[in-house]
């Protein structure tokens, strides 16, 4: 079950013909699929992609309405290759990924697809998770599209403009028997806006139509001569075909501007930026109307040499607009302008940055800085730029990191006390949540080489005489590739080193999807496949299954015991525990429940006691909990601030395990707080206090009387 | 052509929070706000990996749909906040509006800045190994500069107060600070609208739309520790009236209230003689100290003494449990109320090194050395224990462990720390022939040594390494430079690394790993 739940915001892809739909981009985009008549949708999770695959579970009942058939692929391999239903039948088919790592991992069906071409409208739906808050390598999707001839729309990032580009870019598919990449950036994923709706369209031919009638093309399957055919079919036919199409419709779009020997080519998704850029430089108004011509490129491939030709023609200077890199449209348009003897001159990455993301500020330093080369009159004068007088002030840096009470989290506390004992060790890390442990507080982990590839990024140290090495991997990972490309691989290999398997019972850190392993009942997927048999079934004998992994001890010793046995071949340590924010998610409401009903119920937390804290820290160290924080020692003679448990803990019991595996301190308690106590309960309660508070007020008559001092009253100062 | 210079710009807002703080509440609430009063909202944000824990933007731009109307053209509003282009800056926490201003969000022709004055640690700041909490106050002062207006109050109390979270908060300050055109009522009606937890929301709303108009920048936290005034003793305390008036008779003024708080201290670990004790070893070394009139070295001192004669062991562990006023502080930190029943389980583990602390001296020390004796207990002792002292076996074995303080003066650790403290003073009298500068490093020196365990361990070996330093170089002209430079080093890292480059040519002679007998579990 997902981390979020879309069920009240489905209900707007029931909207009809002119209707207007309130929402974020990403579920616009789903209805623009419906509405265009699409027969299979699929993909794999994956910010910012990841909404759209919950949408899609969260609309099953209104996808068999419609009669389209939707899949979680295992992998965007998987997913790529369902794409291979466009091949041979009138189907339209979408998937949906987190790119560029979704694509890589697609690109080998990728290509077979682009290869052989399709007959059915085939879309791919990427988001660019690039720039900004973007938590993989910063690359472009645009290369894969250029490699493999699919064509790459990039569309203004308004939802009219994107549920166009879904509208037409099927019809481009179909147009040019090429398969399109629709190319979201993740703000443009995640936007609030609205568009006019039409009605869901169900799929004119459908996938009960296609297995009834089979279709066999040998010309259509990637081996030769076909596919020797395939690349002429692809610059002599498709190309011109989906050139012939763009301008037809009109793909592109060209707006107009007083200052018409200049202009200014784009890429679609960054025009909003543009457009504000040129309003703080008072040469646009909120409404996108531009004093200097634009050309805006919802299409970025392929380019369409007239239109460009026609825009740069009359211009003096134009400013190619292109985010990342490598520049291959700049140099595309520099070709271009050459091949037609068209003198413009040509700007882009002078002026603007060759990497990084172009935002606000980047822009509006790149039109000022272009503008001042080809028309300085236009410029304003220069803001009064804030003075930079003043030294910035220091700020915590706040790393992404392992939610309250993760049982994840004990795993790398286990790990740190191990490589205190056993001294350091190679540690693979893999894709997930887990590869939080490369940041403080734990500071382990050496490399990560992609999804579910821990254990393969290790397996060079396979032939090592010395200490093994560690690998980590996911259950997401493990099911994506790592069964395979990890496990089995290691078996094969003679491997000798340890692989810790992380079972959280869900792909957590793409937003809580249920895998194959996953422990709840999905109404329409199968689940509770254990990874323990899918892992002895690839061969591996040394199997430790913790199924608690706040078990601080255990975990240790069976890291410890994996590191040191004499036992060759693989050591898989399956790690289980679910992930908290699912488990909280689904156990709060029941407790609040609990609570207004007037049933007994335990709350468990923990705390820290200010007055045996030494302010040390080593808890924080091992732990990072966000639960687990500091505050000023009430003690009047210490100075170091002591650690204090806020209300957000929920129990987990890792500092107190912690403390013990760690031989910290006795600061920590778990308290148990009973609500609506029964009346056992209260009698126990009261028959216990009753003793004890005896014992103790004749106790402390015996020691020295003493004036109530703060600290040790708990009087805490803020 | 456009007319450029009468075009009505957006509203833009942006959301400065932490993951889990409810940001996307807030901008949903916003966007409902601005799209039921005649208003266009775009609102996107990054949620990627930051949803965890990090930091996160969420960034909002309204735009009059009347506007849009009589232009017949939709406005083109931004994906993101660019510096000079942001109305209002709403922030969670303190320095997340230090981080607006690092990204120059903030600025004087139009930001107002709405921001919590608590604060959420960075995790380099709670790992730290003394005290790493950055100051806020130079963001305060920029903020109080750069913004047009600057809107400060503790919203986190607000929501406590009201059990409600930090968005509706800012929600309602948001409504109180009167940046946005839309009555109160309607940022009320977008609450109800969004159909959760919607009465206690409402209430935090109300408080803090209060707040935000009588709200004045603080002028810096207002509530320092309090070092508590020697409250005056009871009349029947004449011990204690009699100590008193013997440090205020003895003590320059400046000190009295950390000489003060140590004699409390330590009768409440041990009994009055012991105290007495602590103010003669203190008086001892009054002579060379008032000599140079430095009050600050007498202080240090003082406190520093006070804090190791009171040296953790398992009977001041024992005896902080079971007092009778913990309970009520477990469950005012617990948040329990009166009619829940709370109980503790402490999570103690006391090793084989511990039991023998608490032993007499002698035996104690036979234990650690004798291996037949020793290896049993370790085994024994390898898990740690949970023990309630609300349940009465617990609390009558921490009762036991607690009434052993009487015969605390015969244990092996009190020996050992004995003898460590009158090194150290005798260390702090040959540093008081040097300069008053030396001398507060010797002293401040015994602030390294603190925790239980490895910690404890760790702490004392670099202790001693500064000790050893103190007497190799304890004379050169940059001595305490050079010490305070050694403490820092030894706070910089667990292992000890950065304490071990900084000494230099020459290595201590007593490092951690030879004290074999100590390691909980020995390597494989």
């Amino acid at each position: 079950m997902a981390e979020r739940t879309f069920v009240e915001e489905v209900k707007k892809l029931r909207l009809g013909e002119g209707e207007t739909f309130q929402g974020e981009g990403i579920l616009a985009v789903t209805k623009a699929l419906l509405q265009s008549g699409v027969a299979y949708v699929g993909g794999y999770q994956g910010a910012p992609i990841s909404h759209l695959m919950d949408v899609l579970h969260d609309a099953q009942h209104i996808l068999e309405e419609l009669g389209v058939h939707f899949e979680n692929n295992a992998s965007e391999a998987a997913a790529a290759a369902m794409l291979a239903a466009s091949v041979n039948y009138p189907l339209r088919g979408a998937v949906a990924w987190k790119s560029t790592v979704g694509t890589n991992v697609a690109s080998d069906a990728l290509a077979n697809l682009a290869s052989g071409g399709v007959t059915g409208g085939a879309l791919i739906i990427v988001g660019e998770d690039y720039g900004d808050g973007s938590s993989i390598m910063q690359e472009r999707t645009h290369a894969f599209a250029m490699k493999s001839q699919i064509w790459l729309l990039d569309p203004r990032p308004n939802l009219p403009s994107i549920v166009k580009a879904v509208e037409k870019g099927f019809e481009l598919s179909e147009a040019s028997h090429t398969p399109v990449m629709l190319e979201l950036r993740i703000r443009a994923c995640h936007v609030h806006g609205r568009f006019q709706t039409q009605a869901n369209r169900s799929p004119s031919f459908t996938i009960d139509d296609a297995l009834a009638n089979p279709v066999r093309d040998t010309s259509r399957i990637v081996l030769p001569p076909a596919s020797f055919q395939h690349e002429h079919e692809k610059v002599n036919t498709r190309w011109p075909a989906a050139v012939n199409f763009i301008k037809e419709h009109g793909l592109n779009e060209t707006f107009p501007g007083d200052h018409a020997d200049i202009g200014l080519i784009l890429q679609g998704g960054l025009y909003n930026t543009v457009i504000r850029g040129l309003e703080r430089l008072g040469l646009a108004d909120t409404f996108g109307n531009s004093r200097i011509p634009l050309h805006v490129l919802n299409v970025t491939y392929p380019l369409v040499n007239d239109e460009l030709e026609a825009f740069c023609s009359d211009k003096r200077a134009v400013l190619m607009i292109e985010e990342g890199q490598p520049d291959y449209l700049e140099q595309a348009l520099a070709s271009i302008l050459r091949r037609a003897d068209i003198d413009t001159r040509l700007h882009g990455k002078d002026v603007l940055p060759k990497a990084g993301e172009y935002n606000g500020q980047v822009m509006l330093k790149g039109l000022r800085g272009f503008l001042a080369a080809v028309a300085p009159t236009l410029l304003p004068q220069p803001e009064a730029l804030p003075t930079p007088d003043e030294q910035a002030p220091t700020l915590p840096p706040r790393p992404p990191g392992f939610c309250t009470g993760c049982p994840e989290r004990p795993i790398f506390t286990a790990m740190k006390l191990v490589e205190r004992e056993l001294g350091p060790r190679h540690v693979s890390c893999d894709i997930g949540c887990h590869l939080f442990s490369i940041l403080p507080p734990f500071n382990i982990g050496n490399t990560t080489m992609g999804y579910g590839l821990g254990a393969s990024a290790a397996s060079a140290f396979h032939g090592s005489k010395g200490g093994r090495a560690i690998s980590v991997m996911g259950d997401g990972g493990f099911w994506h590739n790592g069964l395979t490309n990890g496990v089995a691989n290691a078996v094969y290999n003679g491997d000798d080193d340890v692989l810790l398997i992380v079972d959280n019972f869900y792909s957590a850190a793409t937003g809580g999807q249920d895998l194959p392993s996953s422990r709840a009942e999905n109404p329409i997927r199968r689940t509770n496949i254990p990874i323990e048999q899918a892992v002895k079934g690839v061969g591996v004998k040394w199997i430790r299954v913790i199924d608690h992994t706040y078990d601080v001890q255990r975990m240790k010793a069976t890291l410890t015991e994996a590191l040191t046995t004499r036992e060759k071949g693989p050591k898989v340590i399956i790690a289980q525990s679910e992930c908290m924010l699912n488990l909280q998610r689904r156990e709060k409401p029941k407790v609040r429940q609990a609570l207004k009903e007037g049933k007994r119920t335990v709350r468990q937390r923990f705390g820290v006691d200010s007055d045996t804290c030494t302010g040390d820290h080593s808890c924080i160290r091992i732990s990072g909990c966000p639960s687990l924080s500091i505050r000023p020692n009430p003690d009047p003679l210490r100075e170091h601030p002591v650690a204090h448990v806020d209300n957000t803990c929920v129990g987990c019991g890792l500092c107190g395990e912690a403390a013990h595996a760690a031989v910290l301190c006795p600061s920590f308690y778990r308290a148990d707080v009973i609500s609506h106590p029964n009346r056992w309960d209260r009698l126990l309660h009261r028959w216990r206090q009753g003793i004890i508070q005896r014992l103790q007020a004749w106790r402390e008559k015996r020691l020295a009387p003493l004036p109530p001092s703060a600290h040790l009253s708990g009087e805490t100062h803020a | 052509m456009p007319d450029v210079t009468t075009a009505k710009r957006p509203i833009t807002l942006a959301i400065m929070a932490m993951g889990g703080q409810g940001g996307g509440v807030l901008s949903d609430w916003i966007v409902h706000l601005a799209e039921s009063n005649g208003y266009l909202a775009q609102a996107t944000s990054v949620p990627g990996v930051a949803q965890r824990t990090g930091a996160t933007i969420y960034y909002l731009e309204l735009f009059p749909e009347a506007e849009a109307e009589r232009a017949g053209q939709a406005p083109v509003l931004a994906l993101m906040p660019s510096p000079g282009d942001v109305d209002i800056v709403l922030a969670a926490e303190f320095m997340e509006a230090g981080r607006a201003l690092e990204r120059g969000l903030v600025t004087p022709d139009r930001t107002t800045v709405i921001a919590s004055s608590h604060r959420v640690y960075g995790i380099t700041e709670k790992s730290a190994m003394g005290n790493g909490i950055l100051d806020p106050e130079p963001v305060r002062e920029q903020l109080r500069q750069h913004a047009q207006h600057f809107i400060e109050f503790d919203m986190e109390a607000t929501a406590h107060r009201q059990g409600s979270v930090i968005s509706a908060v800012l929600f309602g300050a948001l409504a109180g600070s009167h940046t946005l055109p839309f009555p109160r009522e309607a940022f009320e009606n977008a609450i109800r609208d969004g159909g959760i937890g919607v009465s206690a929301s409402l209430r935090a709303f109300d408080e803090s739309y209060q707040q935000a108009q009588d709200a004045e920048p603080h002028s810096a936290p207002s509530d320092t520790t309090s070092v508590n005034e020697a409250t005056p003793p009871k009349a029947e305390l004449a011990e204690l009236v009699a100590l008193k008036a013997e440090i205020d008779s003895r003590f320059p003024e400046p000190v009295r209230p950390v000489v003060h708080e140590g004699v409390l201290r330590l009768i409440h670990y041990q009994d009055i003689p012991y105290a007495r004790e602590y103010l003669e070893l203190l008086q001892l070394r009054m002579a060379g100290i008032q000599a140079h009139l430095d009050h600050s070295v007498l202080r240090e001192l003082a406190r520093h003494l006070a804090l190791w004669m009171s040296y953790e062991d398992t009977i001041r562990v024992a005896d902080l449990k079971i007092r009778c006023d913990r309970l009520a502080r477990v469950r005012n930190e617990v948040k329990a109320e009166p009619d829940q029943i709370v109980y503790t389980a402490e999570y103690m583990h006391p090793r084989v090194e511990e039991i023998c602390d608490t032993l007499p001296t002698g035996l104690g020390r036979w234990v650690m050395r004798t291996g037949w004796v020793r290896r049993p207990l370790a085994r024994m002792t390898q898990r740690g224990r949970r023990i309630s002292p609300q349940r009465l076996r617990g609390f009558l074995l921490l009762l036991t462990v607690a009434s052993l303080r009487r015969w605390r003066r015969k244990t092996l650790r009190y020996c050992d720390e004995r003898q460590r403290i009158i090194a150290w003073l005798a260390a702090v009298d040959r540093a008081l022939a040097i300069s008053p500068e030396v001398a507060l490093e010797v002293i401040k020196a015994q602030g390294l040594v603190k925790g239980y365990g490895d910690t404890h361990r760790r702490g004392l070996a670099s202790f001693t390494t500064v000790m050893e330093a103190f007497e190799r170089f304890g004379e050169a002209p940059d001595a305490a430079a050079r010490l305070h430079q050694l403490r820092d080093a030894a706070l910089a890292d667990e292992k000890g690394e950065t304490l071990q480059r900084s000494v230099g040519e020459w290595k201590p002679e007593t490092s951690m790993a030879a004290d074999d007998s100590r390691i909980a579990v020995k390597q494989i």
